[in-house]
């Protein structure tokens, strides 16, 4: 069976630089990035493209700034009614 | 520009997928001065993801303590009340007293619930206040500048216990859940904690069983312990603390039950 | 309808006829009767009594309360109003309606039972930290003991402040006739549900009650808005009774039960031919000071009749100015002074010469 596609977006400048997501990530796909953001710290950024979007990262996030998707009509671990805005990312 | 599409991977997909985590819109999207990886934050998300999910909005009013979490009521898109040091589960009691119909809940630190507030802790509980009372421990009085608290663990380095945590001069740490697990008037009395996704989901669940009972009028009170990290008092980096907490604070605090509600 | 009721009944049953929702108080003698009416009556008619583990948790508890727009109270004496000061300035800060009662005994520390008025300074000046008053009453009656609740609960919720009941341990147990007026609590009753911590619908903005305001510039403004609120109670909420000061050329100027025993003094002043008058302050703030000035114009000398070591007559002396020379009378820790003791005093200020055309 095919592992569930998922994927994380993180607003890096919120990011503190905790490392807790990259801690808790079950596939080692969160890494600190070398550059700093507005405030100074060091965000995490996905490096690998095997998310499963388990919410893992999004869940011990202090800043609650970790998106994540997946697919599938599975049952969603967090709360979905607070979806307010378009969640069309931009590529620029 | 979006910074969070230009860096790191991209994804391809993104229209097959379904959004399964977001920042709850009652965590107003300001910044938080709580330290990177503090723990009440965490809490603060979970608190609000809860107040959404019941719909409950229009009805719960919060009680913020003196601590780190001072500023709460500028984060959570609820009504707030600012109560003075270790007095929330008194005003708290007015409140509900006087306003049955509100959902009414405190946010407390160590020094507010365990140190000036032990009285009215003990008492509202006592009391049987039908309230959650969210109590954030991590032993150690963070926002004063890192002070010992009543929580705090022998041997362990405060500002003010340079020498480590002497029992014989300071007193033990005080497990005040298990003191109110004892009371009637307790409900539902647990302790969780947030260093894990899998403890950040238990908590959850903690937190929407509390708060749909008081939401059905149930007997008691909910008294819900997060024993937390704090990176910055304890001088360690967020990974370390939660780290030191597992290998070292939850054999003091183990996490778990001490009450729980009657079957019905 | 005339009832016999003692001072702390019939407060406890005015509170409940103005309309009382929530009291939350701790026992202390001299006043635990008002506690003690109100566990049985208020349950019954509509409100809620919780008997707190102590001052400090009374106060917070009326604080919550009072956040939600509710008639709340407590009351206690002397040493447990020590206690609520810190509540009390928060629900200043805040602008919350509440009242409070305050009947005093004897100080300082453990005190007495005895009756006293040493807790002026308390009540009028501050008490708790920070730049606040509270609108303080007091009643020398036991009529006064009730007509000041209904008062009382209106000034607060047009104010949106603490009202204080300053009365003391003899008002509180003595027992005369008291009627109860007509009163509707939900009549002409002032709407807070533009600031009440009650859950606001989904999409309106959330209420917040605090008093912690970090920023200078904020804070200022927040203690000018009080400054402000305090200026205009003064210029429209000053009570006072006078009795013979027509044609006086002498004033005694007492509140409470010193003004009771003066009264006294002054009748029997006056059947020796002394033209004495007595001023009763009913309001302690706002203070007369404005009508002190005046018949500092018209008096020669004035008597400050006290129950402590002199609290009231130094705002006695700073209304007046100087104008006219002040005395002081004062029975400390509990001591009731006699109509007779009064009477000596009120001899003494006559016997200095009139000064004409002053």
């Amino acid at each position: 069976m095919a592992k569930t596609r998922g994927h994380v977006s993180i607003t890096i400048e919120k990011c503190k630089g905790c490392e807790l997501c990259i801690n808790e990530c079950p596939q080692d796909s969160l890494e600190m990035s070398e550059n700093i953001n507005q405030k100074s710290y060091h965000y995490a950024v996905l490096v690998k493209d095997n998310c499963t979007g388990c919410t893992n990262c999004a869940l011990v996030c202090p800043e609650a700034i970790i998106k994540v998707y997946r697919e599938g009509k599975k049952k969603s671990v967090a709360n979905l009614s607070n979806i307010q805005e378009d969640i069309t990312a931009s590529v620029d | 520009m979006n910074r969070e599409t230009v860096e790191g991977i991209q994804c391809e997909f993104l229209d097959d997928l379904d959004i399964v985590a977001d920042r709850p819109s009652r965590l107003l999207d300001v910044h938080m001065h709580y330290c990177p990886g503090c723990g009440h934050s965490v809490v603060h998300r979970l608190l609000m993801e809860v107040v959404q999910e019941l719909h409950i909005r229009d009805k719960t009013v919060g009680i913020a303590p003196v601590g780190c979490a001072v500023l709460a009521y500028d984060y959570l898109d609820i009504d707030m009340q600012e109560a003075a040091h270790g007095r929330a589960t008194a005003v708290a009691t007015g409140i509900k007293r006087v306003r049955p119909d509100l959902i009414v809940f405190t946010y407390q630190g160590d020094g507010d619930l365990a140190a000036i507030g032990t009285a009215e802790t003990v008492h509202t509980v006592n009391r049987g206040e039908k309230i959650v009372i969210v109590f954030i421990n991590n032993g150690i009085y963070g926002m004063t500048g890192g002070q010992m608290a009543p929580t705090t663990l022998p041997d362990m380095v405060t500002s003010t216990t340079p020498e480590g945590r002497d029992v014989t001069t300071h007193g033990f740490p005080l497990r005040i859940a298990d003191m109110v697990a004892l009371l009637p008037g307790a409900r539902y009395v647990t302790r969780q904690s947030v260093t894990s996704a899998k403890g950040v989901r238990k908590l959850k669940k903690a937190l929407l069983k509390a708060f749909q009972d008081q939401l059905d009028d149930k007997e008691g009170t909910s008294f819900i312990e997060v024993v937390s990290n704090c990176p910055a008092g304890w001088k360690m980096t967020p990974v370390e603390s939660n780290q030191w907490l597992e290998e070292n604070v939850l054999k003091y605090y183990p996490l778990g039950d001490l009450k729980s509600p009657p079957k019905e | 309808m005339k009832y016999l009721m003692k001072g702390n009944e019939a407060l406890a049953e005015a509170a409940i006829r103005a309309g009382l929702k929530g009291y939350f108080g701790y026992p202390i003698t001299p006043q635990s009767e008002l506690l003690e009416y109100l566990a049985a009556e208020l349950p019954k008619r509509g409100g809620v009594m919780v008997q707190a583990e102590s001052e400090v948790a009374s106060i917070n508890m009326v604080y919550g309360a009072a956040g939600t727009g509710e008639r709340v109270m407590t009351s206690t004496s002397s040493p447990g109003f020590s206690l609520m000061q810190e509540g009390v300035s928060y629900i200043a800060c805040t602008e919350l309606p509440c009242l409070l009662v305050n009947v005093v005994r004897g100080g300082p520390g453990l005190g007495t039972i005895q009756p006293a008025q040493s807790d002026y300074f308390q009540a009028v000046k501050g008490g708790g930290h920070g730049d606040y008053k509270i609108i303080v009453l007091a009643p020398s009656s036991v009529q006064e003991m009730a007509d000041f609740v209904y008062r009382g609960f209106d000034l607060a919720d047009e104010y949106r402040m603490p009202v204080l009941i300053l009365a003391d341990g003899a008002i509180g147990q003595m027992m005369e006739a008291v009627e109860f007026p007509e009163y509707d609590p939900e009549k002409d009753r002032v709407d807070h549900s533009s600031w009440t911590t009650v859950g606001q619908p989904e999409d309106e903005e959330r209420h917040i009650i605090t008093s912690l305001f970090l920023d200078p510039d904020i804070m200022e403004k927040v203690n000018l808005k009080l400054q402000d609120k305090y200026k205009t109670i003064q210029e429209k909420e000053v009570q006072f009774e006078t009795v013979m000061v027509e044609d006086a050329n002498y004033l005694v100027v007492a509140y409470g039960l010193s003004a009771r025993v003066s009264h006294k003094a002054v009748e029997l002043a006056r059947e020796q031919g002394i033209k004495v008058g007595l001023l009763r302050p009913q309001t302690l703030f706002p203070f007369p000071s404005d009508a002190l000035s005046n018949y500092a114009s018209k008096v020669q000398r004035m008597l400050v009749v006290e129950m402590n070591a002199g609290q009231m007559v130094e705002d006695v002396r700073l209304a007046v100015e100087g104008k006219v020379p002040i005395e002081f009378y004062g029975k400390m820790g509990g001591a009731i002074p006699t109509p007779e003791e009064v009477l000596d005093q009120i001899k003494i200020l006559s016997s200095f010469k009139i000064v004409k055309g002053s």
